[in-house]
């Protein structure tokens, strides 16, 4: 009996899809009770279980045994706009639940790297935010409680649906950015905003020293941009820099907001985008982290920007960046091969930033890791976390490459 | 040679408390329905005092409790007989305040208040505010996750916390996050957050600080129903615009802090009070956006809406509010604090639910809560010392808790488990979730010494089988350890 038959045969023919393009069989459960199902066989038979989502950010191509989609697990089993929290399934596509969550008045302030159909689960477990972090926090701010399924096929719930909770210990942070290292993700509950009464984008193109200056003196001026980034040529297709400013809000503060960005523009000159204009703009430097075969994340401090975009021009080049100068969050993306992801990462652990590898092929990903090796004492806490939650090993993820 | 004598030569010897009399000072928290007499209760002095004395307790296997400022509202901190008690109030320096980059490094022992004074100067605030401020610890507050009013629009302490040095239960220093908060492989600092110091110490404590706003509008509105004011905060926020704080004081509430000396000037025949409170950088954004919450609250049939008129005006306004729980001591010797947290909308239904549940048990119960994110804390005043009475308010704690699940909530916002919280914990999580919890819990601590007995009640465990931290107990062994420390576990009631 093949793994196929055996997995037909516990979920039903309506689970198995067609096979992945390196012919692993991929296989869409229905259901969290049927990812658990899946993944407590896949324990018990060892088989080696790769996690996928559409298949539109990380690359279909770790070795496994079979492929577990998320993407029937597309359901929102609820929207509350007066709370302003949601559920949602992992293998919803951020698009529809943009959607839906519009047409009820709510928003969630994420805009992650990525194609418009990129699953909610894909982006928690790699915690990839976009611009929208430097108004609204990194990933895990927006989550109020998760239920994953372990490698040995349990299924836990963390944190709950309300506003705050700190009942027992946050399980939810731990899958927010595990790679889906501790477990899959089967269901999200989700803080909301109220969707933005105003919103618009302003874009000041330049030097990158300029926009750098122009970006700290927004912050030093009191405005309270939702998003403030800076975007290399490339992926902008500008011909100079670009700093983007997103103002989202009430009226009354978006309009306080724009009066005080041409005080702050060092006498550059914004130039305001018409809604479907920015929607363009936001969603190109979205869909720019797509396609070239490696995207990673680095994290420093503010002040540390503009040493940290020179390191990466003289290292791997520029030509296709993002970051946001008043976190200190910077994503590149581009083709770079083993040695120098590992001679830069050696080099950033040095000046204490971490990089994380977001997407990459496997090859790649197998041999630098997405987090690479850690600080002194936590690998072995890293490696205890892992065992827990998948004792087996049937989750196949590259979390420290070799 | 005794335990204690051994942590003399470690901290010095008036820094080692052993008589009963300066023991029993330690066996509470702010919770009085708890009481617990630690062993031993020792106050390092510096991070490699606090260090040598986990070492120590490490390798005789003694277990051990990390405490703040004891203004915890769980049980947390409190010591089993067996247990040493390590009072981090001495680790109290701010080590670094980062103005360009907007962070603070700190000691865990120093008070809330303190770093925010410290910060105000360089135009930055470390906004999470619980009502104890101003005498409670940064690494109480990490412990815990603490909130507070303004956690509404700034997050609560998970969101402020980039890094930490964490002393491990086996006295090995692990550092998790960094500077920028991006983590190191995965995000163990927000693992490491609310995990109630069973997970270990931190010892260096990295936190956010955020510009402080330059204006800031003070509400108080007072409604006629319960009900009326909290429609009236699901209409301020569904509106979009997020307020600092969002806050609801009942009349029981109101009385008690009009009748104490932090009257604030509530108007006592109000059924409740809303504290709204918008701040922001711009001034023009304040005021318009205050306009509008103005409106929303008279169109939510707000009887009337005072605007702060000056800054003397508004702390009065929220000193009432902060030390609401102070006031509560006049209405009775004793007072049980609840922490539920509902879904906004079910505000209205559950505060009428606790009404009856009170009126039921003939207890009385005071409402004053973070109404912004459903944070509720119903108040039951009592006396202990009534047998009686005391089943009544275990009873109706019972049946509030159950109301606050059923209407999809959860067992604490902002106060933790603890021990006072154990038995609810299977209410809201299945044995496989709680197994989990605990097994996690072993990786951080697979002997279970740091403060034992809290979070996780065990007995409704599912088992699962943790694979610890292979290390554990093996790194950082030539550091601190003495041979003359390696006594007896027996020796630990010696010398008393």
């Amino acid at each position: 009996m093949t793994i196929l038959d055996k997995v037909t045969a516990l979920l039903g023919e309506g689970a198995v899809l067609e096979a992945a393009p390196d012919r692993v069989p991929r296989v869409a459960p229905g259901s969290p009770d049927a990812v658990a199902l899946l993944l407590g066989t896949a324990h018990q038979e060892g088989w080696r279980v790769r996690i996928e989502g559409a298949g539109t950010w990380l690359q279909s191509d770790a070795p496994a045994d079979l492929a577990l989609t998320t993407r029937r697990l597309d359901r929102i089993p609820a929207i509350e706009p007066p709370d302003l929290t949601a559920t949602a399934e992992a293998g919803i596509g951020l698009d529809q639940l943009r959607q839906q969550l519009a047409d009820r008045g709510a928003w969630l302030a994420i805009d992650p790297p990525g194609l418009a159909g990129r699953t909610l689960g894909s982006i928690v477990s790699t915690a990839t935010a976009g611009p929208l972090r430097h108004g609204f926090g990194p990933i895990k701010d927006h989550l109020l409680g998760v239920t994953f399924v372990t490698g040995d096929g349990r299924m836990v719930q963390s944190g709950g649906r309300v506003m705050k909770n700190v009942a027992g210990y946050d399980l939810t942070r731990l899958q927010a950015g595990g790679f889906g290292a501790f477990g899959v993700i089967v269901l999200v509950h989700l803080r909301l905003r109220a969707l933005p009464r105003a919103d618009v984008t302003y874009l000041l193109e330049g030097a990158r020293e300029d926009l750098t200056q122009v970006g700290e003196d927004i912050a030093a001026a009191g405005l309270t941009p939702a998003a403030l980034e800076l975007v290399s040529p490339a992926l902008a297709r500008r011909e100079r820099w670009v700093l983007g400013v997103r103002l989202a809000g009430s009226p009354a503060l978006v309009a306080a907001d724009e009066a005080g960005l041409g005080a702050a523009s060092g006498g550059g000159r914004f130039t305001s985008l018409r809604a479907e204009e920015a929607h363009a703009f936001w969603m190109r430097l979205s869909e720019g982290f797509a396609v070239r075969p490696v995207t990673f994340r680095i994290g420093g401090v503010p002040t540390a920007s503009d040493e940290l975009l020179d390191l990466l021009q003289h290292q791997l080049g520029d030509e296709w960046i993002s970051a946001s100068p008043a976190s200190g969050a910077i994503r590149w993306t581009g083709d770079a091969g083993i040695d120098r992801l590992q001679r830069l990462r050696r080099t950033l652990a040095g000046m204490e930033v971490p990089l994380t590898l977001e997407r990459a092929p496997w090859a790649v990903r197998q041999a630098v890791g997405h987090f690479g090796a850690y600080r002194e004492g936590v690998g072995p806490l890293v490696t205890g976390l892992r065992r827990t939650f998948d004792p087996g090993g049937a989750l196949v993820v590259a979390t420290e490459g070799s | 040679m005794s335990l204690a004598r051994d942590l003399a030569a470690i901290v010095g010897e008036k820094h080692v408390r052993e008589a009963r009399a300066e023991r029993v000072t330690y066996s509470m928290d702010g919770l009085p329905t708890h009481r617990r007499v630690p062993d031993l209760v020792v106050l390092p002095g510096s991070r490699e005092e606090l260090i040598a004395a986990v070492r120590l307790l490490a390798a005789l296997g003694v277990p051990f409790v990390p405490r703040g400022a004891g203004t915890g509202l769980s049980g947390g901190a409190l010591a089993d007989q067996g247990s040493v008690l390590l009072v981090l109030t001495r680790l109290n320096r701010i080590l670094q305040i980062d103005q360009a980059n907007r962070r603070a490094v700190v000691e865990p022992g120093v008070v809330n208040a303190r770093l925010g004074a410290a910060a105000k100067p360089h135009g930055l605030q470390y906004a999470p505010d619980p009502s104890s401020q101003s005498a409670c610890t940064i690494g109480g507050n990490v412990a815990e996750n603490a909130g507070g009013p303004h956690c509404l629009k700034y997050g609560v302490t998970a969101n402020h916390i980039l890094a930490l040095e964490v002393l491990l239960a086996d006295g090995s220093l692990v550092e998790l996050g960094s500077a920028g908060g991006e983590p190191w492989g995965p995000d163990l600092v927000g693992v490491f957050v609310g995990s109630e110091g069973n997970f270990g110490i931190a010892t260096k404590i990295t936190v956010r600080l955020t510009p402080a706003p330059r204006a800031i509008r003070t509400l108080l509105a007072d409604f006629s129903s319960i009900r009326a004011a909290g429609e009236a905060v699901s209409a301020i926020i569904a509106s979009g615009i997020v307020p600092a704080a969002l806050e609801m004081m009942d009349q029981s509430c109101i009385r008690a802090v009009e009748d104490s000396v932090y009257a604030a000037g509530y108007p006592r025949d109000a059924a409740a009070v809303l504290l709204v409170e918008l701040d922001g950088r711009n001034e023009g954004a304040v005021t318009a956006e205050t306009a509008t919450v103005t409106e929303i609250l008279r169109k939510s049939a707000a009887r009337s809406v005072r605007s702060a008129a000056t800054e003397a005006e508004r702390e009065r306004l929220w000193q009432g509010r902060k030390k609401a729980f102070g006031a509560m001591g006049r209405l009775s010797r004793d007072l049980v604090v609840q922490d539920a947290v509902v879904p906004r909308s079910a505000l209205p239904q559950v505060l009428d639910t606790i009404c009856a549940i009170a009126k039921h048990y003939g207890l009385v119960v005071s409402n004053v809560f973070h109404a912004g994110d459903g944070n509720l804390h119903p108040n039951i005043s009592f006396d202990a010392t009534d047998p009686v009475l005391k089943k009544k308010v275990e009873a109706a704690s019972a049946e509030i808790m159950q109301t606050c699940i059923d209407a999809g909530g959860t067992i604490t916002g902002e106060h933790g488990v603890g021990i006072d919280k154990l038995r609810y914990m299977p209410l809201i999580f299945d044995a496989e979730s709680l197994g989990a919890m605990q097994a996690v819990r072993r990786v951080f601590d697979p002997h279970e010494l740091v403060n034992p007995g809290k979070v996780v009640p065990v007995h409704a465990c599912r088992e699962w089988s943790s694979m610890g931290n292979a290390e554990f107990g093996m790194r950082n062994r030539q550091a601190g350890f003495n041979s003359a420390f390696h006594i007896p576990h027996s020796a630990f009631v010696a010398g008393r």
